[in-house]
């Protein structure tokens, strides 16, 4: 989160702000560019001269292979794309169940003095557990297979959303309550009409921690007790020593955690324009 | 006959042991633009929030038709000092609020604002984001907002409080044409002299420790400027320096007044 804001922040003294509003200065972004590909020579270069041994570090070139035959053929009686859809299947479920159970949760919490004393303990009693950590419990509880992982990323992602929708939800504006209430709002009008947008952006944050938060802990149950996802993939390769599909298997990880992050600032954009304005 | 009562109100902070009013009395009828001029801690903000509902008093009755009023309520249109508009909305779903809160379908209530909205000189603003209005034109819609629900009466927090001194001008001036169009009874609270004595119908001046009315005045510089007088040429007229003067005064002499409580 703050690597995206703190230039955002830098830009405003900076000379030419950008179109959007939203994105770090260019200067920047050659900045991170160069980085990588730095990074992708120093790689290449520490393989092609055999400093290393492909045992320990295959060369960009053998997992890109690698990758090749793993999205055609497949590993372990999987394509890549079966591992990459069983990984993200079990996260969609969980993010779904999560975002419609943590949304209204959270607007209880934040705007009923009850549902806060019933409610707040046992969120703040669970969030601070590593969910692996309770992942032994919920497979006792519900076998292994489908539902414990999807339970698992789904408890994970919930308190991150319920707590921030609670948080948005104590943080309105009053003025604008008392404003609406003038207009003639109900409670229920209020929080439809002025709670729940006011909430929005909060509520987006919060997915987007859950999200992040969700996808660590779905890839190492999938490390733990599974057969098939990228974490399965990654961790039974690393049993056979295969380091290109270990490498290949991060590599994916890291590029749909990036996706993910990307595509819910986009939303974030697109849903909450205001967000950030000075109003 | 009067729109709106106020019956021996006082009002008391829980917990606080001075009251914030006391024994205020008051009514407000048509074609009044009623102002409450005080300085902070008079207790104007406590008496707009108490006719808007947001508070209840301690003692005495407050009647809107000679209705006891309970709560906040549509009848009662309030425009705020700050910006409270929905940023989520464009300008013209932020003045048609009120009426889709009502139930007024949409052709309606867009039709009702964009009147409101060419009443206020901002025809053309209507797929506006809040965000890129300027102060002066936040308050405007926040006017539109206030009388697109078609209020009984409209109470105004010091609305232009919070702009600059040649928007207030402005504002001061539309104020006076859209009141004397919509015929709308007025509560207005400031705590700006100039401001107070022109638009005033009736002014009360406030005084703290407790908020108590310690004078009223009826005015006609509003009406002079519906007359079609400029706004300059009031300000500068010698009745309009020395009723300004008058009012000062007063303010002073309760201030020296209250200084040696303040100080035991």
């Amino acid at each position: 989160m703050s690597s995206y804001e703190i230039p955002a922040v830098v830009r405003d003294a900076a000379t030419k702000p950008t179109a959007s509003g939203l994105r770090p200065d260019l200067s920047t972004r050659w900045i991170s560019g160069l980085t990588l590909i730095a990074l992708l020579a120093i790689w290449w270069a520490v393989t092609a001269s055999g400093l290393i041994e492909p045992l320990f570090l295959p060369s960009p070139s053998a997992v890109l292979e690698k990758g090749w035959l793993l999205a055609t053929r497949g590993y372990m009686d999987s394509t890549l794309w079966q591992h990459l859809a069983a990984s993200l299947e079990r996260i969609g479920l969980g993010l779904l169940f999560a975002v419609l159970t943590a949304v209204p949760v959270g607007i209880a919490i934040g705007a009923n003095r009850i549902a806060r004393g019933v409610l707040d303990p046992l969120i703040e009693f669970y969030r601070p557990i590593p969910p692996l950590a309770y992942l032994p419990l919920i497979v006792i509880w519900c076998g292994i297979g489908e539902l414990s992982k999807v339970l698992l990323i789904y408890l994970a992602i919930f308190a991150p959303i319920a707590i921030a929708t609670a948080t948005g939800v104590r943080t309105v504006d009053r003025a604008k309550l008392r404003a609406a209430q003038s207009l003639g709002a109900t409670r229920t009008q209020l929080i439809r009409h002025v709670i729940v947008p006011s909430a929005l952006p909060d509520i987006l944050t919060g997915i987007r921690i859950g999200l992040g938060v969700g996808w660590s802990t779905l890839v190492a149950a999938e490390l733990i007790a599974a057969t098939s996802g990228l974490g399965f993939m990654v961790q039974s390769a690393a049993q056979f020593l295969v380091t290109d599909v270990v490498m290949l298997g991060i590599l994916v990880i890291a590029l749909i955690a990036f996706a993910m992050e990307m595509g819910l600032r986009a939303l974030q954009r697109k849903l909450v324009p205001w967000h950030g304005q000075t109003h | 006959m009067a729109l709106l009562q106020l019956e021996r109100i006082s009002a008391q902070y829980p917990g606080a042991t001075e009251p914030v009013l006391a024994d205020i009395s008051l009514t407000l009828g048509p074609k009044q633009l009623l102002v409450a001029l005080g300085p902070s801690g008079s207790g104007k903000t406590s008496l707009l929030n108490l006719i808007a509902g947001f508070v209840e008093p301690s003692a005495g009755q407050i009647t809107l038709d000679g209705t006891p009023i309970k709560g906040p309520g549509a009848e009662r249109g309030v425009v705020f000092q700050d910006d409270v508009l929905l940023p989520w909305q464009d300008v013209l779903a932020n003045v048609g609020f009120g009426l889709e809160l009502a139930g007024v379908a949409r052709q309606t209530r867009e039709a009702r604002a964009r009147e409101m909205l060419a009443l206020v000189d901002l025809a053309g603003f209507e797929q506006r984001r809040v965000w890129q209005l300027s102060g002066g034109q936040k308050q405007r819609v926040g006017l539109a907002r206030a009388l697109a629900a078609d209020p009984r009466v409209l109470l105004m927090d010091e609305p232009f409080g919070a702009l600059d001194a040649f928007t207030r001008e402005q504002m001061q001036e539309l104020l006076l044409q859209v009141w004397q169009r919509t015929a709308k009874p007025v509560f207005l609270i400031t705590h700006d002299i100039e401001e107070a004595v022109f638009l005033a119908t009736d002014l009360i001046l406030l005084a703290p420790n407790p908020g108590q009315i310690v004078e009223r005045l009826s005015l006609d510089f509003g009406q002079r400027y519906g007359a079609g007088e400029s706004a300059r040429s009031i300000k500068s007229d010698r009745r309009f320096i020395e009723t300004r003067e008058h009012v000062l005064a007063k303010v002073f002499s309760q201030r020296s007044a209250t200084r040696p409580q303040e100080r035991a």
